[in-house]
C-alpha cells in the first residue's frame, strides 16, 4: 500500500509541473482538483482505518475536488478569461524552475534528520516541492486566478507534510484549515470579480495604479 | 544464440518496419472515414523506388550520394543493438547504449549534410530545424538511458531489458511510466511524427524531415524511406521492451506478443496523429523540454 502512495505522490509532483507549464486556466483548475482528490485518497493508504480519518478524507475530497473548483471556474466564467497571457516568467522557464526546485527538494530532504519509517517515502520531498511550486505560481503569474491556484497548490504542499502526522493531527485542526481554505477561495472569487469589473481585466499588476498620489 | 532465434529476429527486423507505416496510415484513414491505401502500400512504394533511376543534380558532391547509404547503414546497425521479444540483441557489449544513441546522431548528421550539399535554401532550413530539435531530444534520450542503466543494473541494452521484470513494476511503476511517456515523445520527435512534423505535408516552409530529402530520388530516396521506417521500428521496440518486460516461456508466444504490441503501438501513433494538430514551430521546444523534465524526474526518483 505504501508503494502505491508513493506512486500517487509522483503523480502529485507531475501535476505541479503541468500547472507550471500550462496556459489554459480551465485545464489548470481541473488539474488542481485532481491533485486535491489524490491527496484525499493518500491518507487511506498510509494509515489504518478510523472514523476520524474517513470523515477528514471525505471532507477533503468534496471540498478540494468539488466545491473549490466550482467557485474558481465560476469566477473564470464571470471574468470571461480563458488563458493566462503574459506571466512574469515564461512557461518554459517556470517549468524548468519547477523541475529544479523538485530536484533540490529531493536533495534537501536527504539531509533532514527524519524518522527511519519516513525516510523511505517521498512524502517530505514531495511536500517541499509542492510548496515551492505553489510559491512559484503565486509570484510569477499576473492573473489573480492563477495566483489563487498557486495558493491552493501551496496548501496542498502543507497538507502532504501533514500526512506524516496522520493520527496525531486533531480532527478540529484539519477541518478548521479546510474551512479557512474554502472561505478564502470564496472571498478570492468575489475579489476577482470586483477586480475584473473595476479594471475590465484581472491583471494584478494593474493594482499598482491604486496607490495614492 | 541459436539459429532458430537469430533467423526470425533478422527477418522481423528487416521485413516488419514498413508494415508499421502501413498500419499508421490505415488508422489515420479510418479516423478520417476514408478507405485509405492498402496496408502493404509502403512495400509497393519501396519496390517502385528501387526500380527507378536516380537523378543527381550536378552541383552536388559525393556527400549527397553517401547520405542515404550511411543513413540506412547506421540505422540498421542501431537496430542490431536492440533486443526484440526477449531474444537478446544480435550485437551486445558493455556500453552499447551510447553507440545506440549516437548511431542515430550519425545518420542525422549525414542526412543534414546531404541536405546542405544541395545548396537549396529550403533544405538548409529543414536541416537547421532538424538539428536544433535533435539537441533537445538528446538530453531526454540520455536521461532515459541513465535511468534504465540504474534500473537494470547494466550498461548494455540487452542486459537492461532482461533485468527489467515485473519486480521493477511493483517497486517503481511510476519511474517506468515516466520513462515510457518521455520515450514516446522522443519516438514521435525522432521519427518526425505529428505533433512535431507532418510526414504528409507538402509545404516546404513547415516541413522538417521531409524537406531535407526533397532532392533525393530513386533508390537513394528508397533507402531514406526504409531507414525512416526502421528507425520507427527500433525506437518502438525500445518502448515495447520498456513497457512489457515479457518472459514468455515459449519463444513463439514471445514473438507473437511482440508483434501484436508493435502493431498496437502503430495504432496508438496513428491515433495521436489523427486527434492532434501539428504544433507551431515555436511550441515544439516546449514539448521537448517537457520530455526532458519527465525523464530527468524519472532519473531523480530512480536515484533514491
Amino acid at each position: 500500500m505504501i508503494e502505491i502512495a508513493d506512486q500517487l505522490l509522483v503523480l502529485v509532483l507531475l501535476i505541479n509541473l503541468v500547472l507550471l507549464g500550462t496556459s489554459r486556466l480551465a485545464f489548470a483548475i481541473r488539474a488542481v482538483a485532481v491533485q486535491g482528490v489524490i491527496l484525499g485518497i493518500i491518507p487511506w493508504l498510509l494509515h489504518p482505518f478510523s472514523v476520524h480519518l474517513a470523515l477528514i478524507t471525505i471532507c477533503i475530497v468534496l471540498v478540494k475536488g468539488g466545491l473549490i473548483p466550482y467557485f474558481i471556474s465560476n469566477a473564470v466564467k464571470k471574468a470571461r478569461i480563458r488563458r493566462e497571457m503574459e506571466p512574469f516568467l515564461g512557461y518554459l522557464p517556470s517549468l524548468m524552475a519547477g523541475a529544479i526546485f523538485t530536484a533540490l527538494a529531493f536533495l534537501f530532504a536527504e539531509q533532514l534528520p527524519l524518522a527511519a519509517e519516513h525516510r523511505d517515502l517521498i512524502v517530505v520531498p514531495a511536500s517541499i516541492a509542492t510548496i515551492a511550486s505553489g510559491f512559484l505560481l503565486i509570484t510569477t503569474r499576473k492573473k489573480a486566478i492563477s495566483q489563487v491556484l498557486g495558493y491552493l497548490v501551496l496548501e496542498n504542499g502543507i497538507f502532504i507534510f501533514g500526512l506524516l502526522l496522520g493520527e496525531v493531527m486533531p480532527f478540529m485542526i484539519e477541518t478548521g484549515a479546510l474551512l479557512d481554505l474554502l472561505v478564502g477561495i470564496f472571498v478570492m472569487g468575489i475579489v476577482i470579480n470586483h477586480i475584473s469589473r473595476e479594471f475590465s481585466s484581472i491583471d494584478t499588476s494593474r493594482l499598482q495604479a491604486l496607490r495614492e498620489e | 544464440m541459436y539459429l532458430f532465434q537469430i533467423i526470425p529476429h533478422i527477418l522481423l527486423l528487416l521485413l516488419m518496419p514498413p508494415l508499421l507505416l502501413g498500419v499508421i496510415n490505415r488508422t489515420k484513414s479510418i479516423f478520417a472515414g476514408r478507405q485509405g491505401p492498402p496496408l502493404l502500400q509502403p512495400y509497393y512504394d519501396l519496390a517502385k523506388l528501387m526500380r527507378k533511376d536516380a537523378v543527381f543534380s550536378n552541383v552536388t558532391s559525393w556527400l549527397f550520394r553517401a547520405g542515404p547509404v550511411i543513413t540506412l547503414a547506421a540505422t540498421l546497425t542501431a537496430a542490431l543493438l536492440v533486443p526484440l521479444a526477449g531474444s537478446p540483441a544480435l550485437i551486445s557489449f558493455n556500453g552499447d547504449m551510447i553507440l545506440f544513441a549516437y548511431l542515430f546522431a550519425l545518420s542525422r548528421f549525414f542526412t543534414a549534410a546531404a541536405a546542405l550539399d544541395t545548396g537549396s535554401s529550403f533544405e538548409g532550413m529543414g536541416a537547421a530545424r532538424e538539428v536544433s530539435f535533435a539537441c533537445l531530444v538528446e538530453p531526454a534520450l540520455f536521461f532515459i538511458l541513465i535511468t534504465l542503466a540504474r534500473l537494470g543494473k547494466g550498461l548494455s541494452l540487452t542486459d537492461i531489458f532482461i533485468a527489467l521484470t515485473g519486480m521493477q513494476w511493483m517497486q517503481g511503476g511510476a519511474v517506468i511510466l515516466l520513462l515510457a511517456g518521455a520515450m514516446f515523445v522522443v519516438l514521435l520527435a525522432e521519427n518526425c511524427r505529428i505533433p512535431f512534423d507532418d510526414p504528409n505535408t507538402h509545404l516546404e516552409l513547415t516541413m522538417i524531415h521531409e524537406v531535407m530529402v526533397l532532392d533525393h530520388s530513386g533508390p537513394g530516396f528508397g533507402f531514406i524511406q526504409y531507414a525512416a521506417s526502421v528507425k520507427l521500428f527500433v525506437l518502438g521496440a525500445f518502448l515495447v521492451n520498456l513497457l512489457l518486460p515479457f518472459k514468455a516461456d515459449n519463444p513463439l508466444y514471445g514473438w507473437i506478443l511482440f508483434i501484436v504490441c508493435m502493431l498496437l503501438l502503430a495504432v496508438l501513433i496513428g491515433t495521436v496523429e489523427s486527434v492532434m494538430a501539428r504544433l507551431r514551430l515555436v511550441r515544439i521546444p516546449q514539448l521537448l523540454a517537457t520530455a526532458v523534465v519527465l525523464s530527468a524526474f524519472a532519473m531523480l526518483l530512480s536515484l533514491r
